[in-house]
């Protein structure tokens, strides 16, 4: 693979990966909003 | 009155279900095919800007409009469009959204019937010693709904109704109860199956390289995929396709996501749930997707032949053969995780599709869940039968055009426009900042306003008059010879130059060339072949390509040594009137019986989408009638 491949690669599926937990991970961190909410179980 | 008292479990679950419903068959399939038919590394950024300026503004525009239709009661998007536009038209044109689900779960669950099945043979080891002619022979044999591969009569038929079935039954249960649930195990599992393969893509490298193939190494895929180039930056087709890729890839313009928020409360988070499910898409299609297909077929078979032969049907009639080179033990692993993972992608989307119709009819006419379900999966069924018998003919891919392709795009378009003039944009930005959960940037409010409705409107414009081989250069140089692919050209069954009748006593040639065999085929049919030699040339970076016309060759000279051949299948009771060695032209009778031609059943499958529509819009119509008996739902 050339340099700029594995950059382009590197950066992108690196930076892709990072976002997605950071969003998944900020909903898990919320705390869910006063009752009642849109969720049975919580 | 409405009997609609679904509600999801937890957030966890929705954003599950959502990105589910966004994961499909497309982001293993079609995002690479698309990557390679667009110059590899030269999609990759047109892509990731589509996605934030189109993509991630029509999550927030769905979910929005989903959320507000919701707190009137309205879950499906005929009275979300009816409360959100207050006019009688854009209540009709909502029938978009049912519509387009039960047509895409037609044959989207037919194709989902297909992974199931191969789940099956590989746990059977059916395809260890194969070649890689007799498993794409397989799948041909497969799909011949008379023939049985595991002895079952109607083998694909089984298949298709076994999956329906499953579809209805996690439908009956809820949307905590089933969808939830499914979404909860499906989503984790086909991420898990993906990193699997990935590394297997990443690691390959030249291990599987047949003697003497030089350009087989899985690094070649990857390179031929990442490999920045700038100058595609420049080219209209590049964004085409990569505005198109985001778009289907988010399972927008459907109706389903609008479905799934209509039971989020008025003040819960959406613009944080979105984000969440959107880049778990971009995640799977991103990261797994691009690491699977395209690098473990290079690693085997070449660079050269995934550039000529990347498409759909890579899944079912190459992996198989691949997954048979890692041994008896790995092979059946693979087939698991690569099926399983399709399977599991699939089954996540088809759920959604069935919520609209069981929303509408659950709120409109007071319907059990379970009465709602059943009814979905007996209206799929009767339009789904066709794609199953008539796949050969081509009327499932007849559906993808116009129920999986355009009714998107219109649909999108339409949504775009009412959201951001009619509801108006700072409604709509006050809907979408509601109880968020993140900030919303403040340049998303012009780009929603502006820049996503013209984007759509140039992906709508483009499908409607593309010119032949997508070339806009030619175009807009004055020679605008429409494509067959584009929507006048579907329209207008341009693609059909010969045999135009439904039921004739005769078959037309449809290639010009020479006969060059007549012969017996294995179940006792006359396979008659045409070749045609046709020029090509050379291109810059050394890629045949046939010559359009002569004036495109410039000093460039051709050969003919790439011949097409093209073979008819004709039954023994049928007369051929040609013979080894003549010289035909197209619509030139080459044999004498009863034919029923392939532009019937495409037809027919343009007659089936319609009656749909009109079936929805009578539905929506007595629902109407309804709702002005009851003063409260006025």
């Amino acid at each position: 693979m050339s340099t700029s491949a594995i950059i382009t690669m590197v950066l992108v599926q690196v930076s892709v990966t990072i976002i997605t937990a950071y969003f998944f991970m900020k909903v898990l961190r919320t705390p869910p909003k006063p009752e009642p909410n849109s969720y049975d179980e919580e | 009155m409405s009997a609609n008292n679904e509600s999801w479990g937890t957030r966890v679950g929705l954003i599950l279900a959502m990105a589910g419903n966004a994961v499909g068959l497309g982001n293993f399939l079609r995002f690479p095919v698309q990557a390679v038919q667009n110059g590899g590394g030269a999609f990759i950024i047109p892509y990731l800007i589509c996605f934030l300026v189109m993509g991630i503004p029509l999550l927030w525009i769905e979910w929005s409009m989903g959320r507000y239709g919701g707190r009137f009661g309205n879950h499906s998007t005929p009275f979300i469009l009816d409360q959100m536009t207050r006019r009688r038209f854009w209540k009709y044109f909502g029938a978009f959204g049912i519509f387009t689900n039960i047509a895409v779960a037609a044959y989207y669950c037919y194709i989902e019937s297909w992974t199931l099945a191969y789940v099956f043979h590989s746990l059977m080891q059916t395809f260890a010693g194969l070649t890689q002619g007799e498993v794409a022979a397989f799948f041909d044999r497969y799909t011949t709904i008379t023939s049985a591969t595991t002895g079952v009569p109607y083998e694909s038929v089984v298949f298709y109704i076994l999956c329906l079935v499953l579809n209805t039954y996690i439908l009956s249960r809820g949307l905590s109860g089933g969808v939830e649930k499914v979404a909860k195990v499906g989503v984790p599992l086909l991420i898990v199956f993906g990193a699997f393969l990935a590394v297997r893509g990443f690691t390959l490298g030249d291990a599987g390289a047949p003697e003497g193939c030089t350009d087989c190494n899985s690094y070649l895929g990857l390179n031929f995929l990442w490999e920045p180039q700038f100058d595609s930056l420049l080219d209209p087709t590049v964004w085409l396709a990569a505005a198109g890729q985001i778009f289907f890839t988010l399972s927008v313009g459907m109706g389903t996501v609008q479905c799934y928020a209509s039971y989020i409360r008025k003040n819960d988070d959406i613009a944080l749930n979105s984000m969440s499910a959107g880049w778990m898409n971009g995640f799977v299609e991103i990261v797994l997707g691009a690491s699977i297909v395209i690098p473990i077929a290079v690693g085997y078979l070449g660079l050269d032949w995934v550039k000529e032969n990347a498409g759909f049907a890579m899944a079912f009639q190459t992996m198989p053969f691949l997954f048979d080179q890692w041994g008896t033990a790995l092979a059946t692993l693979g087939g698991v995780a690569w099926f399983g993972l399709l399977f599991f992608a699939g089954i996540t989307s088809s759920l959604a599709m069935g919520t609209p119709w069981m929303g509408f009819m659950e709120d409109e006419f007071g319907w059990k869940r379970e009465k709602a379900a059943w009814s979905f999966g007996g209206l799929v069924l009767l339009m789904g039968l066709p794609t199953v018998y008539f796949y050969n003919e081509g009327v499932l891919w007849e559906y993808d055009y116009w129920a999986g392709t355009v009714s998107l795009v219109v649909f999108a378009l339409a949504e775009s426009i009412i959201f951001a003039y009619i509801f108006g944009i700072n409604n709509g930005w006050e809907e979408i900042n509601r109880g968020a959960d993140i900030k919303v940037p403040a340049i998303f409010k012009p780009l929603i306003k502006f820049v996503t409705p013209i984007l759509l409107l140039v992906v709508f414009l483009s499908s409607l008059v593309t010119p032949v081989n997508g070339d806009w250069g030619r175009a807009f140089s004055g020679d605008w010879e429409l494509d067959d692919n584009s929507i006048i050209g579907k329209i207008t069954n341009q693609g059909f130059d010969a045999n135009r009748e439904y039921f004739a006593d005769h078959f037309e040639a449809t290639v010009p060339g020479e006969i060059v065999a007549i012969e017996e085929g294995p179940e006792g049919e006359t396979v008659v072949a045409v070749a045609q030699l046709l020029p090509y040339h050379r291109t810059a970076t050394n890629e045949a390509e046939p010559v359009m016309e002569a004036s495109q060759l410039g000093n460039l000279e051709t050969f003919d040594s790439l011949t097409v051949v093209q073979t008819y299948k004709f039954e023994p009771e049928n007369e051929i009137i040609v013979s080894v060695g003549d010289e035909v032209e197209v619509r030139e009778t080459i044999a004498l019986g009863d034919f029923t031609n392939p532009i019937f059943y495409i037809d027919l499958a343009k007659i089936l989408l319609t009656l749909l529509f009109v079936f929805i819009c009578a539905i929506i119509y007595v629902a109407t009638v309804r709702r002005e008996k009851q003063p409260e739902r006025r």
